[in-house]
């Protein structure tokens, strides 16, 4: 038995190893973190209808569902047709971008990526921070640049309600000579029509209900997972149970 | 009983007990495998409802659909063609369609196996083997043939409502797929729940 | 008398027998399971070969399933692992579990190994069951690698890259040799199309015929044990080992509990953590593969990193290849590297057992390295950690043969 929990001991640590590690990839920039709540089906909601009105126009969720979205949020097929099902016939099809592709890429000269694994692929904090950190640049053809995302040619399409800021920067020189920019803040320059604390909240739902379409099964998953255990560990108890009588007469 | 019967009888029930878990763990294992071989959320989405019009059908006329990847007939029956569907209904092997009841929907078990007696709504697929019947409206009365649908497969035949004859492979009559009225002009192949 | 019965049709003895007079049912049971003697002091280091073979079946049957369901080419394969995802019912678990246990499949049998150096496994009579372990293991790694090209994200895309390239260090045949791999003047379409092939086909039959061989050959030397004694030296009159015990029902059932808490630990995992913070599914692999950008930061999945780090440790494209090859391969050599009378950690010296704790560090060590960026300290560090792991290996019929060992008991060392 002693040896059993020192295997498992050691297992476990290295899981946690590798796990600490995290989005270590991601850079040197801090994010502030997302707090989601990925089992509140209102913020859910929220944040399909801020999808649907603001972000589907010119993005597509391709592997999505609309069926999927209103089994998993408790909406039913008249409030999908009704309030998320702006540019589909059938409750089946997946969610494409109102823009023909074509036409996006000769506006912004680039097609705006799918959406559909963009929490997932970025870590939903990324998402969450690059929907607060437009900031007014006159270098560029949108108007905006983006602290998260230097030079992206997405426009700030959440103008009207956050309104636009600017961005404090600040240049430090290495021993070696080179430059080192940091990011020190944003100053507003402008009001939206809600304040920094609903902004928040909106982005929060919108970059939820994004971190939900990236992984539909996954609040699934946790609830069979602790069924599989709970199994797991009475099948642990009689093999255990009948190992020892079986060995009881090895001496 | 001895120490020693004690320990086998522990033994056995341990080993039943551990046997049994094992094999219905095994059996909750194979559940999500063997669905996991159903139709997928893609083929359902492309297995839904079919909308069919038929406001400029004119009598006489067949049009052949898709559902679900299936053929299905619609055919918009002359009055010639229904005032003679109740002949020759003994050379049929089912002409009440009572054999079988789940070949078609019940709103559809009648005498003219529709829901609107003009249109014939049936599964273009051969009850034999499956091969797609060709339709053959022409009536020779010299042949006994009044009429129908033909497999060029094994030669079974089928009268102007789907209803197969005897003595051929076939053993049932076509299928009659769900279906309502949507409108007057316009069918929906695959779904009838609401008004029949 | 039973043969003249037999041959005028009279059933004598039953199904059993009917079988067992055309085919050596009985007779290969005996000799596999419910009379192959092995020790009676294992202790849960000798777990992980079964769980090897339980790995292996989840991999086989999941990989049945998704391929059902998974297209190899180019245009579609990320879509259909998606499509896996979402709308094939289950489909998730499936891909979970695949992506888990290729994770799971290294960790078991880096242990499998790891228990083959603490016990001297891999020493006379048992040098051929090492051979074709590491013939298991060289091909486990083809498989991996084949199988994380195959859903076409950015990281099966350019780990790809990366590692297929490695191969056109070797002079004079390498260009060559890398587009005979790829097919292609880069990895695309065919690429994939192939590696599918190979992934599904070729690798898993090789798996599991070497695999079979590794028993093979296990059960006719028999297995060692803990105190690396022989134990067909000590035998009863029955001819039974006196410290052996039947593998049915004895270690049977012993295994079933360690098949039990891997499969908590797996599926732990499976629901609970399948991306494990990046490193079983990279966050970059969700993604589809864009042949016109590289992501940040690239590196092999976790299982490959220890050869990676010290391939970046030198700064030579030759030579990090040769190095890079050197550093999967010795462990081959082992059986006649060592040159320690003892087999087991046990009665060994200080020296081996000061070895082996650095060379796990090291193993550690460079595992992590190769999953930094190769900057600064990063690859001071894999330098060091890089010699240390060549000198374990080419040091050691050095340390071995001066180490002082303790007397090998006569019996194997047993608390009931």
């Amino acid at each position: 038995m002693v040896n059993l929990k020192r295997i498992a001991s050691v297992l476990a640590l290295g899981a946690c190893f590798v796990a600490s590690q995290g989005y270590a990839a991601g850079g040197a920039t801090h994010f502030e973190p997302a707090e989601l709540e990925p089992g509140n089906v209102s913020s859910l909601q929220r944040g399909a209808r801020n999808f649907m009105n603001y972000c589907a126009g010119c993005h597509s969720a391709q592997y999505v569902r609309y069926n999927t979205i209103g089994k998993d949020l408790d909406l039913s097929e008249e409030q999908l047709i009704d309030n998320l099902m702006f540019n589909a016939e059938k409750t089946f099809e997946t969610i494409q971008a109102s823009m023909p592709a074509e036409d996006s890429k000769r506006w912004y000269g680039k097609t705006p990526p799918d959406l559909s694994l963009m929490a997932r692929a970025k870590g939903a904090d990324y998402v969450y921070n690059f929907l607060k950190g437009f900031y007014v640049s006159e270098d560029s053809p949108t108007g905006v640049n983006n602290v998260v995302l230097q030079g992206t040619s997405m426009p700030h399409v959440l103008w009207e309600l956050q309104g636009y800021q600017t961005a404090n920067f600040e240049d430090h020189e290495n021993e070696d000579g080179s430059v080192t920019t940091t990011f020190k803040g944003f100053e507003p320059l402008s009001a939206g029509s809600m304040d920094a604390e609903d902004y928040d909240e909106f982005v929060r739902d919108t970059v939820n209900f994004l971190a939900y379409i990236a992984e539909p099964v996954r609040s699934d998953r946790r609830k069979l997972g602790v069924w599989v255990l709970m199994f797991l560990i009475f099948f642990f108890i009689l093999a255990t149970q009948l190992k020892k009588a079986i060995w009881k007469d090895v001496t | 009983m001895t120490e020693d019967d004690l320990d086998r009888n522990r033994r056995h029930f341990l080993t039943v007990a551990t046997v049994t878990t094992g094999v219905i763990g095994a059996g909750l294992v194979a559940i999500p495998f063997i669905s996991s071989l159903k139709p997928s959320a893609r083929a359902q989405a492309l297995g839904a409802p079919v909308e069919v019009p038929i406001g400029s059908m004119q009598p006489g006329e067949m049009v052949r659909v898709l559902w679900r990847g299936k053929l299905v007939f619609v055919l918009r029956r002359t009055e010639d063609m229904l005032a003679k569907l109740p002949e020759g209904l003994d050379k049929l092997r089912d002409p009440d369609s009572t054999e079988f009841p789940d070949h078609q929907p019940d709103y559809a078990a009648n005498d003219t196996r529709s829901v609107k007696p003009e249109y014939l709504v049936v599964e273009g697929s051969c009850t034999h083997l499956g091969c797609a019947p060709l339709e053959d409206f022409e009536v020779r009365p010299a042949e006994g043939w009044g009429g129908g649908f033909f497999c060029p497969c094994h030669g079974s035949k089928f009268d102007l409502a789907g209803r197969v004859y005897s003595g051929v492979p076939a053993p049932s009559n076509l299928r009659v797929p769900p279906h309502r009225f949507v409108r007057d002009d316009l069918i929906l192949i695959g779904q009838d729940t609401g008004a029949a | 008398m039973s043969r003249i019965e037999a041959e005028v049709g009279k059933p004598q003895g039953g199904f059993i027998k009917w079988i067992d007079d055309r085919f050596p049912m009985t007779s290969t049971l005996k000799y596999h399971v419910t009379e192959y003697y092995a020790s009676k002091n294992f202790n849960w280091w000798y777990v992980f070969g079964v769980l090897a073979m339980v790995v292996l079946v989840i991999q086989l049957v999941t990989g049945i399933f998704l391929t059902m369901n998974y297209k190899p080419s180019a245009a579609e394969a990320f879509a259909s692992v998606e499509y896996i995802m979402r709308d094939v019912e289950w489909g998730w678990l499936i891909r979970y579990m695949h992506s888990t246990g290729a994770s799971f499949f290294f960790i078991v049998v880096y242990l499998h190994m790891f228990r083959a150096m603490l016990y001297g496994s891999y020493k006379k009579p048992r040098e051929l069951i090492w051979l074709i372990g590491m013939l298991i293991f060289l091909v486990l790694m083809a498989e991996a690698f084949a199988g994380y090209l195959l859903p076409w994200g950015q990281m099966s895309y350019w780990g790809a890259q990366v590692i297929i390239s490695l191969f056109g260090a070797i002079p004079v045949v390498g260009d060559a040799l890398v587009e005979i791999i790829r097919g292609d003047y880069s990895i695309s379409d065919i690429t994939l199309n192939r590696f599918f092939a190979l992934h599904v086909i070729v690798l898993p039959l090789a798996l599991i015929g070497l695999i079979f061989v590794h028993i093979v050959a296990l059960h006719e030397v028999g297995s060692n044990n803990p105190d690396g004694i022989e134990i067909k030296k000590n035998k009863g009159p029955d001819g039974v080992p006196l410290d052996g015990v039947p593998f049915h029902p004895h270690h049977t059932s012993k295994d079933l509990v360690g098949i039990i808490v891997f499969l908590m630990i797996f599926s732990s995992v499976v629901f609970f953590a399948p991306d494990m913070g990046g490193y079983f599914l990279e966050h970059a692999n969700f993604e589809p593969a864009n042949p016109t950008a590289t992501p940040e930061h690239i590196a092999p999945v976790w299982y490959f990193t220890p050869y990676y780090a010290i391939l970046r440790a030198v700064p030579d494209k030759f030579w990090g290849f040769v190095l890079f090859a050197l550093a999967v391969i010795l462990p081959i050599f082992l059986p006649w590297l060592d040159r320690a009378r003892v087999r087991s950690i046990r009665y060994r010296g200080w020296m081996y057992k000061t070895a082996l704790s650095v060379f796990v560090i090291t193993f550690f060590a460079l595992l992590w390295l190769g999953l930094a960026p190769a900057e600064g300290l990063y690859v001071i560090l894999a330098r060091i950690f890089s010699v240390l792991y060549f000198a374990f290996f080419l040091l050691m019929p050095y340390y071995t043969s001066i180490d002082k060992t303790k007397p090998v008991p006569d019996r194997v060392v047993y608390h009931g």
